[in-house]
């Protein structure tokens, strides 16, 4: 404290928590990985000279070279450019599904665990019943019924996914409803929907919002494999898990055609990741390191 | 005193908790936590309600302030300018909020009860917002005033409670409990988590709050030093009951209560020459589950006689505004302070 240098006026909450993640080395990493992706989706068409989908028969199969660096697939196009392109999709769908499991999955977790009673017993069985349905056949059900195409995959992944923010924000609901100053709150007068607000949902979010960076990393492995069962993206469209599924069948001819989407999916979780663990260390102000 | 400088008036007040077993989750007993206690405080009053750990001092403090759902009794609040009182156990949830205005509570740990995820500027000013008093900027400058009020810096607003020291968290609890100028506050424990020397300037400081804006104490506490040092008034409580009732220096001289003979002879004074006939009472606090039959505190009491065992001493007043609970309370010749 003793090093820090006197601040004006009052700092809000987010600027501190953006100052604090200056000094951490994982959100350094995390952000710069979301940077690029987020650059690729935007600019990536400009960095690139071929085409995601134009198919060249002289090009196929060439492992990785100067002019294709990561090599061209079954169909002679280069890999690094549909994966370029890919990044448009990977953070669409990550994105706008864990859009669709927060909103849905905090509200819900905050009602059952603050109200309690019938409306915790009957958003918790609607859980318990969401939960006995085997994710796999729900998401299929779902994204067969609708069709393929990236918003059925976003509707399909968002309907799965967030029961588990539920029934995580209930619980910290439950350990957080507890707390002094939640009582402290209600003394002063505060109503319901501040208490919920103010003073509960930000002490849950913690743990919410690591599972968030997590949950991009999941969306995009269940878009994936929407994709490979032939219900997500459609082809030609260079998304990763489509990319990743038909790679899988030339592995003998051409390694790198499955294995660079992998990696393009592995630095993507690991960037959300970083970026996660971090936001949560500094949403939190006490995790600050005192001088 | 007449009628009329009364602020607050406890009737029989009762708060049980249900314990539920078994699989079905019915109610296989009650935790009587207070069992029909009444009071009556004056304005400007500072009441010590005293006792052991368990016996429902914080239980009732907040069962006055309505933050627990008394099981029955009535709490009557005498507000400014109304000749009927609000009676807060029923009162529909838009009076209490009005009334949060006037009945404030400050905790005993002020590392719980201050929202670690907010700033001490918004904490303190909070109160103003919810009751949507004052533009922004002027909850600023008030938030400024108190935090000055109670020797915190202007420039510690933008701060977060994990910065400051214990008393220094206390102190901004003491701020928000102010912030709305209420009638009266209850105060939980509210040194007890604190340094002695830290415990020392913050009772002076609740002290010289009260002369400055004419507030009224419950003081809830184990700590006689602290109830003879700030009390007019004090209430002894014993498993959800109050035992005896009297003017602070009446109560510490002239005890009426085995059991305030007993409390009050486990204060400390500061002389290595004083030797004292400590009272040690056996045994623990019964079950408030199952309290004993009769007069609650008859398995520790060293005066007890048959009448004890078998029948609940009425809660008698012996002279006027002196109650005690007590079948030989004028029959004793307990020890105290003054002889």
């Amino acid at each position: 404290m003793s090093k820090s240098s006197p601040r004006k006026r009052a700092e809000t909450h987010l600027k501190g928590a953006l100052r604090r993640m200056q000094t951490d080395k994982g959100a350094l990493a995390g952000t710069g990985i979301i940077v690029i992706l987020i650059f690729l989706a935007a600019l990536g068409r400009f960095i690139t000279p071929y085409d995601p989908n134009e198919q060249n028969y002289d090009e196929m199969l060439l492992p990785p070279s100067l002019s294709h660096p990561l090599g061209t697939d079954q169909y002679g196009r280069d890999i690094a450019t549909r994966i370029i392109y890919g990044c448009r999709y990977a953070l669409l769908i990550g994105v706008a599904v864990v859009g669709i499991h927060f909103v849905v999955g905090v509200s819900l977790g905050l009602l059952a665990g603050y109200y309690g009673g019938y409306v915790e017993t009957i958003i918790m069985r609607l859980v318990d019943v969401m939960l006995a349905i085997p994710s796999v056949v729900l998401a299929v059900a779902i994204a067969g019924f609708l069709g393929g195409g990236i918003q059925n995959v976003i509707i399909a992944v968002g309907a799965i996914g967030w029961r588990a923010y539920t029934r995580l924000v209930r619980a910290e609901v439950l350990s957080a409803k507890e707390q002094v100053f939640v009582e402290a709150a209600r003394a002063i007068g505060c109503g319901d929907l501040r208490i919920i607000l103010r003073h509960i949902m930000p002490y849950t979010m913690a743990p919410v919002i690591a599972y968030t960076s997590l949950g991009i990393a999941t969306a995009i492995l269940w878009s994936a494999a929407l994709s490979f069962l032939g219900m997500g993206a459609q082809p030609p469209t260079p998304e990763w898990g489509a990319m990743l599924a038909d790679g899988r069948e030339y592995m003998q001819d051409g390694w790198w055609i499955a294995t660079f989407p992998g990696v393009a999916i592995m630095v993507t979780v690991l960037g959300f990741n970083f970026f996660g663990d971090a936001l949560r260390n500094a949403l939190d102000p006490k995790t600050e390191k005192r001088i | 005193m007449t009628e009329n400088s009364i602020l607050l008036e406890i009737r029989n007040l009762k708060k049980h908790f249900p314990i539920y077993k078994g699989i079905f989750r019915s109610a296989a007993g009650w935790v009587k936590a207070v069992d029909g206690i009444s009071l009556k405080l004056k304005k400007g009053e500072v009441l010590g309600l005293v006792g052991e750990s368990g016996c429902g001092k914080t239980t009732a403090g907040r069962s006055i302030l309505r933050l627990l759902e008394p099981t029955a009794g009535e709490v009557l609040f005498y507000s400014h300018g109304q000749a009927e009182p609000i009676n807060v156990t029923t009162a529909p949830p838009k009076v209490i909020k009005k009334l949060r205005q006037d009945m404030q509570i400050i905790y005993q740990d002020p590392q719980s009860s201050l929202n670690e995820r907010m700033t001490v500027g918004s904490i303190v000013s909070e109160p103003l917002l919810v009751h949507k008093i004052g533009a922004p900027s002027d909850r600023e400058q008030e938030a400024e005033k108190l935090l000055k009020a109670v020797g915190l810096e202007g420039d510690h607003m933008a701060r977060y409670p994990h910065q400051f020291s214990g008393g220094q968290r206390q102190r901004i609890a003491i701020a928000r409990a102010l912030c709305l100028k209420p009638k009266l506050i209850i105060a939980d424990e509210a040194v007890s988590a604190l340094d002695v020397s830290i415990q020392a300037q913050v009772l002076l400081l609740l002290k010289e709050l009260q002369n400055e804006f004419n507030l009224t104490y419950i003081f809830i506490t184990h700590d006689l030093a602290v109830v003879r040092y700030i009390t007019n008034r004090v209430a002894v409580m014993y498993l959800g009951r109050i035992v005896e009732s009297a003017a602070t220096e009446e109560l510490f001289n002239n005890p009426q209560h085995p059991y305030s003979e007993a409390l009050i002879s486990a204060v400390p004074v500061p002389d290595p020459d004083y030797r004292v006939r400590r009272i040690l009472l056996q045994g623990d606090v019964p079950s408030p589950i199952d309290p004993p039959p009769g007069c609650h505190f008859h398995p520790r009491c060293r005066y007890a006689e048959d009448i004890c065992r078998n029948e609940t001493p009425t809660y008698r007043e012996l002279s006027p505004d002196r109650f005690v609970s007590c079948h030989l309370a004028d029959k004793l010749n307990l020890w105290s302070f003054s002889k």
